[in-house]
């Protein structure tokens, strides 16, 4: 395999990339458009910190600040988060059930790129007239009076993106259903696949209501519809109800994997069973079950009543209920557990309390008639980074540091991880603690500045030091995966010596094959039961044979640059621009061309053979 | 490889849908696919009731002017025939009776055009006699909204379905296409239950005021 990657040029290298069906590469594409999101992310965070630093500040204007919060928010989760967590997802879950690949590796391409021109296209708007300034929930009685094409930009943008996601979960969910090793029941299956699994039905239900209201709001902006405009009879609400009913489930859809990977790393570094599996499971399905019928708890000030409140006041409390069960049992994991310190178990270990503080807080914010006095205040902003940033950001860390190895086959160096994780956490409570009684003063969220003399000036000077040190955090950590990347130093197949699942019982990275053989499963925690009998291995299920792989394709790519295309076309015939509807129309063409392309062209893939794999083995030997 | 494999009527699975893992996947992802598709059209629904009747003026014309039963009804008919029709023709597929299939499969074809055809009048009759469009009112735009995705939507399975007939003209059933078929004809029936309820929801309860 090595001698094989050496030999092929650069440019061989990025077209393999751009036609990639294979989800260990795919990964790698979603870590890498993520982590370049999340940059641009941290970077409109910083802005919004030093322009708060000091009161009367003028570092950017008012309506640039605007901008800089919406998009912040915009590309954290939509273009950060999830991309990241679709990292991970692609590069271990497979390997978690010891599959081959997903089911549908053609959509799964398809989807990356949707989401990479969608995100594009969102922050190409920076510099065709100006971002969206609507704040990230995009609220239609202010973004229908948005002038410029900002908004626009956020809808197709986001429409296009979201269908890549859709196409993801559906993905993730059959490949869990249908492509499990032999032995590996529901009830085997790591954490981590278990959260990709709930995540992924979450985002099957959740984003079709989105899909809906960025149409809605499509048609009122550029097609001259009237769904929101009270004038002529439309109904502002309905924005806010299809945006919550996805926007609520999609917390859960960030937060349940980082819960899993959280739950894989307090196992491993405890060298313990997770504690209360069956109850962990429970409690995830529970989670995005509820997660479903709490959405108007964003909306209690709108005034749906007292009974809309109270209903959806309780049914918020109850998730403290899921949310406690794993808590309490990711602390059994680690008592009278042989618990090593690496980087990712000190992420693991500080997510507890930081996420208590942000579930403390949200059950604040579920009592209706408190949540008047909340409600958008910086006390909300506290509230949502402390879940956000303590539950997700850190979940992300700690897999970057933990599956780093599987996914490169090289380890990241663990002080400069250490010092990376230290900076950070400092930096976060920093930020953010503070915010909670900026709040209760009552300073208000996305307001552009502040004056003197309302006792808010050391608050937020406080919290925009702490920025710097989330900052430098990043910085390290950048810097730690160039100088691991150079020197390049080779790990085996469990590099951190106590791995318990099957992505560790193979080669780091694996072959593109994954498993040579499929695995034999005889329980929870596959790898760690074997190594426990005294084995190296797994044991495989079936003998040597033939393995079916499927095709490259450059049709994904073309097919969502096809939308790219028709965006720009619905977005300028707005402005009656001559070239507005070819434009659209070819868009659509290349869409339903490379549609219709991949339709009748029959692709059955092809088989690496048995002699080929036996080949390699005899090498692996003499090597 | 067993997708590419010739068969013949005896050797023919049962479920060729699913005799495949290629054709399990697909079968299970495009259930869950149409999952998704329901919440769809459920937040369209909801979206109507919510701007039913909801005009900028008294002028404006309500739903119990504009809908006529017979048109819609006969409409209904066309949609709900051409599932029976898909119905016989994966009958006919699960017996591997390919030209039976494709016969079948026209006639859903013809059917469901039809059924677009009659849309595309009622559409024009709003329009032009009563001057309800798109642009008119809220009410407007949640009717041709949701009445509109539906269209799309048999318009997409219309094209689908052609391409699938034309495409496989030659080369009969094979277990690489017979999942193809198979989940053309779930959408299709799909269609068809979002056609009953939008002859419940907007056209009988449009009627009653």
């Amino acid at each position: 395999m090595s001698t094989y990657a050496q030999k092929k040029g650069i440019g061989a290298t990025i077209w393999d990339y751009l036609t990639t069906v294979d989800h260990k590469k795919i990964a790698i594409l979603y870590l890498i458009a993520g982590g370049l999101f999340f940059v641009v992310g941290g970077l409109e965070a910083m802005f919004i910190r030093i322009q708060l630093a000091v009161p009367n500040n003028d570092f950017v204007s008012a309506g640039l600040f605007n901008e800089i919060i919406t998009m912040h928010g915009t590309t954290m989760i939509f273009l950060a988060a999830m991309p990241l967590l679709f990292g991970f997802m692609n590069a271990v879950m497979p390997l978690q059930i010891g599959a081959r690949d997903v089911a549908f590796p053609f959509l799964n391409s398809l989807g990356f790129w949707l989401f990479f021109f969608g995100g594009v296209f969102l922050n190409l708007s920076w510099f065709l007239g100006g971002a969206p300034d609507a704040g990230w929930t995009s609220y239609a009685s202010l973004s229908l009076a948005s002038p410029g094409h900002g908004v626009d930009f956020y809808v197709l943008g986001l429409q296009i993106s979201g269908a890549g996601t859709l196409i993801g979960g559906i993905n993730f969910l059959v490949t869990i259903i249908n492509m499990r090793a032999p032995g590996m029941t529901y009830m085997r299956m790591p954490l981590f696949t278990w959260s990709t699994f709930v995540a992924s039905a979450l985002i099957l239900f959740a984003f079709p209501p989105l899909t809906v209201g960025l149409f809605l709001m499509l048609f009122d902006r550029m097609f001259g519809a009237n769904f929101f405009d009270a004038a002529a009879g439309g109904n502002t609400i309905i924005w806010e109800h299809l945006f919550w009913i996805f926007g609520h489930p999609e917390v859960y859809i960030l937060i349940l994997p980082a819960f899993g990977i959280f739950s894989e790393i307090f196992a491993t570094f405890s060298r313990k069973r997770l504690f209360g599996y069956s109850s962990m499971v429970f409690a995830t399905v529970l989670i995005g079950f509820l997660g479903f019928m709490v959405w108007a708890h964003h909306m209690f000030t709108v005034g749906l009543g007292p009974i809309a409140n109270a209903i959806f006041a309780v049914a918020t409390m109850a998730i403290a209920v899921p949310t406690g069960i794993k808590i309490f049992n990711w602390l059994m994991t680690m008592w009278g557990g042989s618990i090593r310190f690496t980087t990712p178990m000190l992420y693991a270990v500080a997510f507890i309390p930081s996420f208590v503080a942000g579930g403390v807080t949200g059950i604040m914010n579920a009592v209706a008639p408190a949540d008047y006095q909340f409600h958008d205040s910086y006390f909300v902003v506290a509230h949502f980074h402390y879940v956000i940033v303590g539950g997700v950001v850190l979940g992300l860390l700690a897999g970057a540091h933990f599956y780093w190895p599987k996914m490169f086959g090289t380890m990241l160096n663990e002080f400069l991880g250490k010092i990376t994780f230290w900076l950070f956490l400092i930096g976060f409570h920093l930020t953010f603690f503070i915010q909670h009684f900026l709040g209760l003063m009552g300073m208000p969220r996305r307001v552009f500045t502040f004056m003197e003399g309302q006792g808010l000036e050391t608050g937020n000077l406080v919290s925009s030091i702490g920025a710097f040190f989330m900052a430098a955090a990043i910085i390290i950590l950048l810097i730690n995966v160039v100088i691991t990347s150079v020197k390049n130093e080779k790990v085996g197949n469990d590099p951190w010596g106590d791995g318990r699942t099957l992505e560790w019982a193979i080669p780091s990275p694996p072959p593109f094959y994954n498993f040579k053989q499929l695995p034999l499963v005889r329980g929870l925690d596959p790898y760690w039961l074997e190594k426990m009998e005294g084995k190296k291995g797994m044991m495989p299920a079936e003998p040597i044979g033939d393995i079916h792989m499927p095709n490259n394709s450059f049709i994904p790519f073309v097919l969502s640059m096809g939308m790219f295309i028709a965006a720009f076309g619905a977005m300028y015939q707005v402005d009656d621009k001559p070239w507005a509807i070819p434009v659209l129309i070819l868009g659509l063409l290349i869409v339903f061309g490379s549609m219709f392309i991949r339709s009748i062209k029959d692709d059955h893939g092809f088989h690496i053979h048995k002699e080929d794999l036996l080949d390699e083995d005899d090498k692996e030997v003499k090597a | 490889m067993a997708a590419e494999q010739k068969y013949t009527e005896a050797t023919w699975p049962s479920s060729p849908e699913r005799a495949t893992l290629e054709g399990k996947n697909k079968f299970l992802g495009f259930w869950l696919f149409l999952g998704g598709e329901t919440v769809l059209f459920a937040s369209l629904f909801a979206t109507y009731l919510a701007l039913k009747d909801k005009v900028p003026s008294a002028d404006h014309a309500l739903a119990k002017d504009l809908f006529e039963i017979p048109l819609t009804f006969m409409a209904t008919m066309l949609l709900l025939t051409s599932s029976l029709t898909s119905v016989y023709a994966m009958y006919h597929m699960k017996n591997f009776d390919f030209k039976r299939m494709q016969a079948w499969l026209l006639v859903t074809v013809l059917l469901g055009a039809a059924f677009l055809g009659l849309e595309i009048y009622e559409f024009n009759h709003y329009v032009h006699e009563f001057k309800h469009t798109f642009t008119s009112s809220a009410f407007g735009s949640a009717f041709y909204t949701l009445v509109g995705f539906h269209g799309a939507h048999v318009a997409v399975g219309l094209g689908w379905i052609l391409t699938l007939m034309i495409r496989n003209a030659k080369r009969g059933l094979t277990l690489y296409n017979a999942p193809k078929f198979y989940v053309a004809s779930l959408y299709w029936h799909f269609i068809d239950v979002v056609w009953v309820f939008i002859f419940t929801v907007v056209y009988l309860m449009g009627m009653v005021g």
